[in-house]
C-alpha cells in the first residue's frame, strides 16, 4: 500500500485540528505582528546609529515575525503530538498500517501548510505597511520557500520534544526557553552594532541570528548570498538533526512488534 | 495452525521492569467465530494480554498466534487482520465522528472509492449517523464507545479485540453494544476477544470465559460449565432486624457452608437440599426473616471458589496495592 494517502490523511488531520483551535491560529498571527509594531515604534531611533543598514526600522524588524511564528509552530506541533501520546491516540495509529515516517511526514506537512499560511499573512501585513523587498518578487518567492523550511525544521523540533517527553505541559514549559534564543539574537540590532560584548558574542553564536539575517537580507539588502547560505544552512541543519531525533523517539513511542 | 480467525496462546508471560508478572504463563485457545470473555478484576493482566495479542507489547516469553500469524514475527500481518478497541477510547476531541472514520479508513488501506460509503455504513450501524458531523468533544461516553467500535471495524477485521468496552457505560448503552457484538459474530463470523470485569457481560455475551487473576488463568470454560463446577445453589436470607443476623447465620449453617456477605446471610447449600427444605425449617423453628432467596451459582461464585475472593474484593485489593510498572 502506498504511504502517500497516509501522509495526506495525517496532514489533513493536523490542519483540521489547528484550524479548529482559534487559540492555536490567532496568537501566531497576531503576537509577532504586535511585537513588530511595538519595536518598530519604540526602536525607530536605532536607525540613526552609524552603520545601521536601513532607514526603516519596520523593514529591519520585519524579519523577526517569520522566526517567531515558527516558534509558535514548534509549540503547536509539539503539543498536539504530545497530546496524542498522552491520550493513547498514538496507540490507535500504531494499530493501523501507518508507517512511522508517514506519521512524522504527515504531521510536519500539516505544520508546513500552516507555516506557509502564516508567512503569507505576515507578507500581506508587511507589504500593506509599506515594507519593500530589495530582492523583488523573486525574493518574496525565496522567502516563502524559506518559511516552509523553517516551519518544517521547527516543527521537527516540536515533534522530537513531544515524542521524547510525551507531555504537552513539558512542551509549553520549554517554549519560553526557545524564546530566549530569539531575544539573544540580532533581532533588534545588527550584530556589529551590539555594544555589550557578551551579548554580541551570544548573538554571533546563536543560529537564530543567521535565520533572521537571511530573511532580513532579502528585504533590506537584496541578494546577499552569504546571508542566504548561512540562513538556509542553519535551518536545514536544525531540520536534519531534529528529524533524525524525532524519528528515533517516534520509534520508541510507537512500540509494536 | 492454518490461517483462520482463531487465537492460540501458549505459556504467555509479560513482565514489567521492577514490577510483578502482569501475565504469568497463560494458555488460551479461541476458536474462529467464538466470543471469548476474559474476565478478571482491575490489574489482573487482561489489558496487558490484549496489548501483547494486538502487537502493542512484545511478550517476555511464550508464543501467541492471531489469525495464524505470530504476534512477534508477523506484527504487520496481525494488525491487518484485527480490529481493536482499547480500554481508553482514544479519540481526538477536535475531529468529528466522520473525520475519525475517514482517517482510520485511509490508514487501514480501505480503497479511496469505498471510504465514504464504509464510513456512512458504520455510522448507521453504531447509531451515530445524526452525530457524524459533530466534534467528538460533544459526544457522551456511550457515543465515544460506539465510535471506537466503528473505527475498529472500518477495515472489516476477522478478529476483534475489545478491552473493557462497556466500562463506565449506562445500562442502555451497554445492552446496545452487546447486541452489536453478538450481531458481528452472528452475521460476519468475527472472532471476538473481549475483556471485562462485569460478570453479567461475560455471562450474557461470551461463548467461553477465561478467568484471570494476578496474571494467571484460574478457570476456563463455557459460563454454564464453570457454574456447574460450583454446582450447588446458595440461599440468601435478609433479616427483619440486624440483631437477628447471628441467630439466622447459626440456623442456616446446618444446611451448608456460610458465604461472606454484608447485605444478607447466605450459605452454599449441601447437595440434595432445596429452597423448600429451608422454608419448612425456618417456619418450623419460628425464624423471623424478611426475605429468603435461592440463587443459582454465578461467575462470581466461580471466581470466589477459584481464588478465595470475590471479584469486587479482588478489585479493591488491586486498588490498594502500590505498584510501579514500567515497560
Amino acid at each position: 500500500m502506498s504511504s502517500l494517502p497516509q501522509v495526506g490523511a495525517i496532514a489533513r488531520r493536523s490542519i483540521l485540528r489547528t484550524s479548529r483551535q482559534p487559540a492555536s491560529v490567532i496568537p501566531p498571527l497576531i503576537f509577532p505582528m504586535a511585537l513588530m509594531a511595538v519595536n518598530a515604534g519604540g526602536l525607530r531611533s536605532s536607525t540613526n546609529l552609524p552603520g545601521f543598514p536601513t532607514t526603516s526600522f519596520l523593514a529591519f524588524a520585519f524579519a523577526v515575525p517569520f522566526i517567531q511564528g515558527a516558534l509558535f509552530s514548534t509549540m503547536n506541533a509539539g503539543t498536539d503530538l504530545a497530546r496524542d501520546v498522552q491520550t493513547g491516540f498514538i496507540n490507535r495509529l500504531s494499530l493501523t498500517a501507518l508507517r512511522d515516517w508517514a506519521l512524522l511526514t504527515g504531521q510536519l506537512a500539516g505544520v508546513v501548510v500552516l507555516g506557509v499560511f502564516q508567512v503569507i499573512f505576515y507578507l500581506g501585513v508587511g507589504l500593506t505597511a509599506g515594507v519593500r523587498f530589495e530582492s523583488g518578487p523573486a525574493g518574496i518567492a525565496v522567502l516563502l520557500v524559506y518559511g516552509a523550511i523553517v516551519s518544517l525544521s521547527f516543527g521537527a523540533l516540536g515533534a522530537w520534544l513531544a515524542f521524547r517527553t510525551g507531555s504537552g505541559e513539558a512542551i509549553q514549559a520549554l517554549f519560553p526557553v526557545l524564546f530566549v534564543f530569539l531575544f539573544i539574537s540580532s533581532m533588534n540590532t545588527p550584530r556589529n552594532l551590539i555594544g555589550v560584548d557578551w551579548f554580541r558574542t551570544a548573538a554571533t553564536l546563536n543560529p537564530v541570528s543567521y535565520m533572521i539575517e537571511c530573511v532580513r537580507s532579502l528585504i533590506i539588502t537584496g541578494w546577499d548570498f552569504q546571508a542566504l547560505a548561512l540562513g538556509f544552512g542553519f535551518v536545514i541543519a536544525l531540520g536534519l538533526i531534529c528529524l533524525t531525533l524525532a524519528s528515533r523517539a517516534l520509534r520508541t513511542r510507537m512500540t509494536r512488534t | 495452525m492454518e490461517r483462520d480467525n482463531g487465537i492460540e496462546v501458549e505459556g504467555l508471560v509479560r513482565e514489567y521492569k521492577k514490577g510483578p508478572r502482569a501475565v504469568d504463563g497463560i494458555d488460551i485457545t479461541v476458536a474462529p467465530g467464538e466470543i471469548y470473555g476474559f474476565l478478571g478484576p482491575n490489574g489482573a493482566g487482561k489489558s496487558t494480554t490484549v496489548h501483547v495479542l494486538t502487537t502493542l507489547l512484545p511478550p517476555t516469553s511464550g508464543t501467541a498466534r492471531v489469525g495464524g500469524y505470530d504476534v512477534v514475527k508477523d506484527g504487520p500481518k496481525v494488525r491487518g487482520l484485527i480490529g481493536v478497541a482499547l480500554q481508553e477510547a482514544a479519540l481526538d476531541p477536535l475531529l468529528t465522528g466522520r473525520d475519525h472514520l475517514r482517517l482510520q479508513a485511509t490508514l487501514q488501506g480501505v480503497r479511496k472509492d469505498h471510504r465514504a460509503a464504509r464510513a456512512e455504513e458504520l455510522l448507521h450501524r453504531v447509531g451515530l449517523a445524526d452525530a457524524a458531523d459533530r466534534k467528538v468533544s460533544g459526544y457522551s461516553g456511550g457515543m465515544k464507545r460506539r465510535l471506537d467500535l466503528a473505527l475498529a471495524l472500518v477495515h472489516s477485521p476477522r478478529i476483534l479485540f475489545l478491552d473493557e468496552p462497556t466500562t463506565g457505560l449506562d445500562p442502555q448503552s451497554r445492552t446496545a453494544l452487546w447486541e452489536e457484538v453478538a450481531l458481528l459474530r452472528r452475521e460476519d463470523g468475527v472472532t471476538v476477544f473481549l475483556t471485562t470485569q462485569y460478570l453479567e457481560e461475560a455471562d450474557v455475551l461470551a461463548d467461553r470465559v477465561g478467568i484471570i487473576d494476578q496474571g494467571k488463568l484460574v478457570a476456563e470454560g463455557t459460563p454454564a460449565e464453570l457454574k456447574a463446577e460450583i454446582g450447588r445453589p446458595s440461599v440468601h436470607a435478609i433479616p427483619h432486624r440486624d440483631e437477628d443476623r447471628p441467630r439466622i447465620a447459626e440456623f442456616l449453617a446446618q444446611f451448608g457452608e456460610p458465604l461472606a456477605s454484608t447485605k444478607d446471610v447466605a450459605v452454599r447449600l449441601r447437595s440434595g437440599l432445596g429452597l423448600t427444605d429451608i422454608v419448612r425449617a425456618v417456619d418450623r423453628n419460628g425464624i423471623d426473616v424478611a426475605d429468603l432467596e435461592l440463587r443459582a451459582p454465578t461467575l462470581d461464585d466461580v471466581f470466589l471458589a477459584k481464588t478465595g475472593r470475590t471479584l469486587e474484593g479482588a478489585a479493591e485489593e488491586v486498588a490498594e496495592r502500590p505498584t510501579k510498572r514500567r515497560r
